[in-house]
């Protein structure tokens, strides 16, 4: 067990449904929730907007001061710090399966097949993938947005007349995102296994030994270490080569008798934010593996589903399953 | 553990009455709110419930069994189901009358997550008596519903004449000899015939033995008959074999013969069922079987008076019955 703790600088927060994504909207914690709403969680003052009335929030990421939502009522919702709403769009009572999101204003979903990319200006593209899409992400560098499918993945230029380009591999991709430098892209898959490409040459990578589907992807600040959810630790592929993760052993962090369902990294240090089945919360420093406890397993907890830091690394957000959330300070 | 969502799976060929099934299971005053995944919204318009479409997007699991396929849209659906859990009590899954029911069977084995969170309850399968002889012959979606079914709902016999059910059901029983069978109009039959199975529950398998041997007797000939037979109602395509011995079995044998013969066959057997006395076992050993995925667990004890039999049945296709009989005796104890 860790050998220090942190919990004494969490403030805890009620969510009262299942959490499905936390983000900070600027300097606002906030959580979109399992009852269509999303929680402006600053301590004292906190609100709830009806983003979704009647609805479920299944996905959610943050933009800059905005939390963008999409619901089972088919919406595409910015919700702001402010406490306004503003619909995006409206799918027409088909589910929002996948959302991703970037500072400049611009977003993606995807409802079944159909990939629509709307740029900072409102200007609207869609795309049919082949299959099902499952994830969505935004490419680092241009307009340019990675598609997870049946069968491989798609990088898509809405702007552009040429057909996206395909990276096969057999099986269905679920997650999916791209490395900072643009080098590698990477999916999660059905069969408890993570897939990646070298961008420039198409190579395959293989990554397995996991115990469950990985949900949860996240990228060091310096793009060398992805952290990756599905099995009793967070596993840790090194990319910082040329060749990736290619015969390397990847990093284990926080190995207990408990699935890590949630990995966020520190925006600027080798700390990863670990969540787990129980509820417990830890943070694991790269590479020494030094653990400290930010929560302890509650009893009857369930999982962690969400983590988010805030732009200065300062915050950490956390939701689970239960509707159990919390607000860590780290200490200065 | 949270008591896990029971899921109904409706299948049946187009026009059986699948939509008349499903709109009187919403209808009727159950009490209970249903979450309906359906391929397309038709006539099915229920307040109370949630109803989600479909596409019926099936993919092969990338782990070398090519019978092994799942529906990828479903998995989708039912989790984000899960995220509105508390909001409903059961799903119901209505498929495209061409479809194959072994993808939807095989979602809720094969996928983790689903798995934890949802059981399914039964395979419901509608067929009509009016074209039923016809759609076998001529429509192979419509014999794997039957032979994939827990539950059959022979559906507008008033269409046909009393001696034409009889030959239909000896048809269905030829086929599929331990579905449950209702002969109904208008899919009038009482919702508990429909809903709360437990089919697929390991524990309720023991409660459908006498309907579990009757085909037994049905199927003994069936050989002989195969090339000349017009009123021994047998299928050329699909059959059931059943089997049954006096005594104990060795698990060291029956567990890898039963694992390995289902992985040889891969798509020919489509379900498979068994209880079985094993050696110095109190307990009875109990599984069920799409394709070739199993699921087995030790259940009650035999009672004291209980004659221990080992029985085994298989429906599919071109099943060799010599070579599972002479399987199924190596297995003796």
């Amino acid at each position: 067990m860790a050998a220090a703790s942190l919990a004494a600088q969490v403030t805890p927060l009620d969510a009262r449904a299942p959490v499905a994504a936390v983000a900070f909207l600027g300097q606002v914690p906030a959580l979109a929730l399992g009852d269509g709403t999303v929680l402006l969680a600053t301590p004292g003052t906190e609100r709830r907007i009806a983003a979704h009335p009647d609805g479920t929030i299944l996905v959610a990421v943050g933009s800059g001061d905005k939390f963008i939502t999409g619901g089972d009522d088919g919406r595409v919702v910015a919700a702001s710090q402010d406490g306004g709403v503003q619909e995006i769009a409206d799918e027409k009572g088909k589910w929002i399966d996948s959302l991703a999101a970037r500072g400049d204003g611009s977003i993606a979903w995807s409802s079944g097949k159909n990939v629509r990319a709307r740029d900072h200006d409102g200007g609207l593209k869609t795309f049919a993938a082949p299959s099902s899409v499952r994830g969505l992400a935004f490419m680092p560098k241009g307009f340019r947005i990675a598609i997870a499918h049946y069968d491989g993945a798609s990088l898509w230029f809405p702007n552009a007349a040429a057909p996206p380009d395909l990276f096969k591999w057999k099986g269905s991709h679920l997650a999916i995102t791209a490395s900072p430098d643009s080098r590698f892209l990477a999916t999660s898959m059905q069969e408890n296994s993570l897939h990646a490409w070298r961008v420039a040459d198409k190579k395959d990578m293989r990554m397995s030994g996991y115990t469950a589907k990985t949900r949860s992807l996240s990228w060091s600040f310096d793009g060398h270490w992805l952290a990756t959810s599905g099995a009793d630790a967070a596993v840790i592929w090194p990319f910082k080569d040329k060749d990736g993760p290619i015969n390397k052993a990847p990093l284990e962090c926080g190995v207990r008798g408990a699935k890590v369902t949630c990995v966020a990294f520190h925006p600027k240090t080798l700390v990863v934010a670990q969540g787990y089945e129980d509820g417990l919360l830890l943070l694991c420093r790269i590479p020494d593996g030094a653990e400290i406890l930010v929560r302890a397993a509650p009893k009857d907890a369930r999982a962690i589903t969400a983590l988010a830091w805030d732009h200065a690394g300062s915050r950490l957000l956390f939701g689970g399953a239960d509707g159990a959330a919390g607000l860590l300070a780290m200490p200065t | 553990m949270a008591e896990k969502i029971p899921v109904t799976v409706l299948t049946g060929y187009l026009g059986a009455g699948k939509t008349t099934l499903l709109n009187r299971i919403l209808s009727e005053d159950h009490g209970r709110k249903f979450a309906v995944i359906v391929n397309e919204f038709g006539e099915i318009g229920i307040d109370n419930d949630l109803v989600v479409g479909a596409d019926e997007e099936v993919f092969e699991m990338n782990n070398g069994c090519i019978c092994c396929t799942v529906r990828g849209d479903l998995i989708r659906i039912v989790e984000g189901l899960l995220k509105r859990k508390g909001k409903f009590d059961a799903i119901l899954v209505e498929t495209t009358g061409l479809a194959d029911p072994a993808p939807v069977a095989q979602t809720f084995f094969v996928d983790a997550d689903v798995r934890e969170a949802a059981q399914l309850d039964a395979v419901v399968t509608v067929a009509d008596a009016k074209w039923f002889c016809e759609r076998l012959k001529d429509a192979p979606e419509a014999k794997n519903q039957i032979a994939f079914a827990d539950v059959i709902i022979l559906n507008k016999t008033d269409l046909v004449g009393a001696d034409e059910v009889s030959e239909i059901e000896a048809h269905i029983r030829a086929i599929n000899p331990y579905a449950k069978l209702h002969k109904t109009v208008k899919c009038d039959v009482p919702l508990e015939a429909v809903l709360g199975r437990n089919a697929f529950d390991l524990r309720r398998i023991l409660e459908i033995e006498p309907e579990f041997l009757d085909g037994e007797d049905d199927h003994e000939h069936e050989h002989e008959h195969a090339h000349h037979g017009l009123k021994h109602y047998h299928d050329e395509d699909i059959q059931s074999v059943a089997l049954s011995i006096e005594g104990d079995i060795d698990p060291e044998k029956f567990v890898p013969w039963l694992q390995d013969y289902v992985q040889r066959e891969d798509a020919s057997i489509l379900r498979a069922k068994g209880i079985l006395s094993f050696k110095n076992e109190p307990k009875r050993f109990v599984f069920q079987g799409v394709h070739m995925l199993l699921d087995g667990d030790l259940q009650r004890e035999w009672k004291p008076r209980e004659r221990r039999l080992s029985r085994l049945v298989f429906i599919g296709r071109n099943l060799k019955k010599d070579e599972i009989t002479r399987g199924f005796m190596s297995c003796v104890a």
